[in-house]
């Protein structure tokens, strides 16, 4: 399983690197899309015209974040499009909130 | 009490302030494109337009194909709208900020009677808009009358009559017939209350749910519902829980009910004729059909009309007539499509994507089996003839002209639609397609001349290939693929559908499958000849010791 990261301690640059390589693993698996996680450009918009996920998408990778990470997502405020805004935002708040 | 927003009631003296306020600024045209995300907001505009002896329009999406066509059918057409960065082409209206300064006139007056104005049942309400095979969307007439028979009827259906004014929380948009009927309808012409917010998150549901008081009902789609389990969130107590749009698994409903403590009521319907039937799924398959409305089979499909339905409509659904007012539902009609809760039909995306330019021709199809997921969806693929586009272009193009639930996963690009001698496209021939997309399935040609030894003599003026010649060469061109590690084969399982000639061009499919075999078809012109199953030769069977083991 992926490696712990200590919560609310900073991530070296190797551990995002390997989380981010992982979390785009699990959005290509779970949303069954074309193309591979090394594709996935860490600051394309998840949303939309980005990479062109729509609303069903996302609530998948939430369920499958949820379910990998601990993390239970919220739409409270704007919250919501930062976490989606990019893989790298969704790796950001998964490392500050993770609890598995 | 006619709304909560983060669990604040809004009372009706203000809801009438509300509707006033935006009665005034709505113009002289005389139909609105109701946009508003916040519900409550949706049901003031609403409300301001039936006032104001407008037209609210209710198309199930916004794209701008869809609101270029909306401005053909009513040239007036003006958006209202509580967004700031509404892109829509259309003239808007912006809902008046909850702390702008309101006209004196519209201001609450805190002894003020509430008079409830009293609409005429002919009055036309509102349009609703269904894809039409052609492209256009198909517009229905909702007057005022039968909107509050038919939700008046939900709330006896729901038991709301007997209770306290009921807190309802959607996860549907207002916008959409099902959240239209069930949680802003029947809100305003029962005397419950509408949540303004519309949660996505399991546990914004569970939030939203919490900061009202109860008794208070979770009007939902099968697809939030399942999200709930998966996420394992608590929802807080609950009085009744509603799901419509698509079939719910019998599984969820059961383990829904059993989370909840509360009942789940399934609502039937459609765009067209509204909700015209409910059941309790775990109480029995069959759905009531509401008052009135009557069911009239003819040939394979099925007709409702009566009751509050406007007009006969010919349903999407194979239904099944139990007894009086009474049927069970089998499953849709084969063009049509269900994702998420969003519906449409293999002939209207068809007619979009070929009226792409650059689309010389293309088709959408499901794929064999519903991709297995948290939420269930399972979305539609799509192969298409378009030599001077790529993915990225078209998936644009198509976003304009459909909803983006529709948009193809995955997308192929082929030299050619694998279609016979009719024009139409086998399934057999699309899944075959579709697996190689996948990368986990392999298309080659394969051609038996009629030099081959095996033939002669195998039937003289009539040369047919012997099928043991074909399984042969299957497993050579299987074993001969380079992705399949060098492991040996024979045939499992084999079944020979029509004859095949010599020096017919054939096309072999092959994809492995999770349990370690091998499955193939073979096609001609897009037509299945044989298929059947590869098994791994096991390792003392193997003639040839140089062979590495797979």
């Amino acid at each position: 399983m992926s490696d712990k990261a200590p919560l609310r301690q900073p991530a070296s640059p190797a551990h995002v690197t390997a989380l981010t390589a992982e979390v785009a693993g699990l959005i290509v698996e779970a949303l069954n899309l074309d193309l591979a996680p090394a594709d996935i450009d860490p600051d394309t918009p998840l949303y939309g015209e980005g990479l062109g996920l729509d609303s069903i998408d996302i609530l998948e990778i939430a369920l499958v974040v949820s379910k990998q990470y601990g993390v239970q997502l919220r739409a409270d405020s704007e919250e919501n499009e930062r976490i989606f805004g990019s893989l790298r935002q969704l790796v950001e708040y998964i490392i500050a909130h993770r609890t598995k | 009490m006619v709304a909560y927003r983060a669990g604040t009631p809004v009372l009706v003296p203000q809801f009438l302030a509300d509707v006033h306020r935006v009665s005034a600024i709505l113009g002289t045209s005389s139909h609105i494109l109701n946009a508003c995300a916040d519900r409550y907001h949706f049901t003031v505009g609403f409300a301001a337009s039936l006032l104001s002896g407008k037209v609210s329009l209710l198309p199930s999406t916004h794209t701008a194909e869809v609101v270029r066509q909306l401005t053909a059918f009513a040239p007036d057409v003006v958006c209202l709208t509580d967004e700031a960065d509404c892109a829509l082409a259309l003239p808007q209206v912006r809902y008046p900020r909850e702390d702008a300064p309101t006209a004196p006139a519209c201001a609450v007056r805190p002894n003020a009677a509430a008079s409830v104005p009293q609409i005429d049942a002919s009055q036309l309400a509102a349009y609703v808009f269904t894809s039409g095979s052609t492209g256009t969307p198909v517009p229905y007439r909702k007057s005022w009358g039968r909107l509050v028979a038919c939700v008046r009827e939900e709330a006896s259906r729901f038991g709301l009559a007997k209770r306290a004014p009921c807190a309802i929380v959607a996860t549907v948009p207002p916008q959409h017939m099902y959240g239209f009927e069930s949680s802003v309808l029947l809100a305003l012409c029962n005397g419950h209350a509408l949540c303004a917010e519309r949660p996505f998150y399991p546990a914004d549901i569970a939030a939203v749910l919490e900061r009202v008081p109860r008794p208070r009902m979770l009007v939902s789609t099968p697809v939030h519902l399942r999200a709930i389990l998966s996420s394992g969130v608590a929802l807080p107590r609950t009085d009744l829980i509603v799901s419509s749009t698509a079939p719910l698994a019998q599984q969820l409903a059961v383990e829904t009910e059993q989370r909840n403590g509360a009942a789940l009521l399934e609502i039937y319907g459609s765009t067209e004729t509204g909700q015209i039937a409910a059941r309790r799924p775990t109480h029995g398959p069959e759905w009531r059909l509401w008052p009135g409305v009557r069911l009239t089979p003819e040939g394979d499909t099925t007709w409702a009309r009566g009751g509050h339905v406007e007009q006969p409509t010919r349903m999407c659904d194979v239904l099944e007539q139990t007894g009086k007012g009474r049927f069970l539902l089998h499953g849709r009609l084969t063009d049509l499509v269900n994702i998420a809760g969003k519906r449409s039909s293999l002939s209207y995306l068809n007619h979009h994507l070929n009226s792409i330019h650059g689309v010389e021709d293309g088709a959408f199809f499901h794929l064999e089996q519903a991709r297995s997921s948290q939420t269930g969806v399972a979305r539609l693929a799509a192969c298409v003839v378009a030599p001077t586009l790529d993915a990225q272009r078209l998936l644009e193009a198509l976003r304009e002209r459909i909803d983006a639930v529709f948009l193809p996963r995955p997308l192929m690009f082929v030299a050619r639609l694998p279609r016979n001698s009719t024009g139409k496209l086998p399934q057999e021939a699309l899944r075959a397609l579709a697996a190689c997309a996948r990368g986990s399935g392999t298309l080659a040609s394969l051609t038996i001349t009629a030099e081959h030894p095996a033939l002669a003599g195998h039937f003289p003026g009539i040369p047919v290939l012997p099928g043991v010649l074909l399984l042969d060469e299957v497993v050579r061109m299987v074993e001969s693929d380079g992705g399949l590690g060098g492991a040996r084969w024979r045939i499992g399982a084999a079944k020979f559908v029509k004859p095949v000639r010599p020096g017919e061009t054939l096309t072999l499919g092959h994809e492995p499958l999770p349990n370690g075999s091998i499955r193939f078809n073979i096609l001609r012109a897009g037509q299945p000849v044989a298929h059947g199953v590869l098994v791994p030769l096991a390792a003392q069977q193997r003639p040839d010791h140089g062979r590495q083991a797979g």
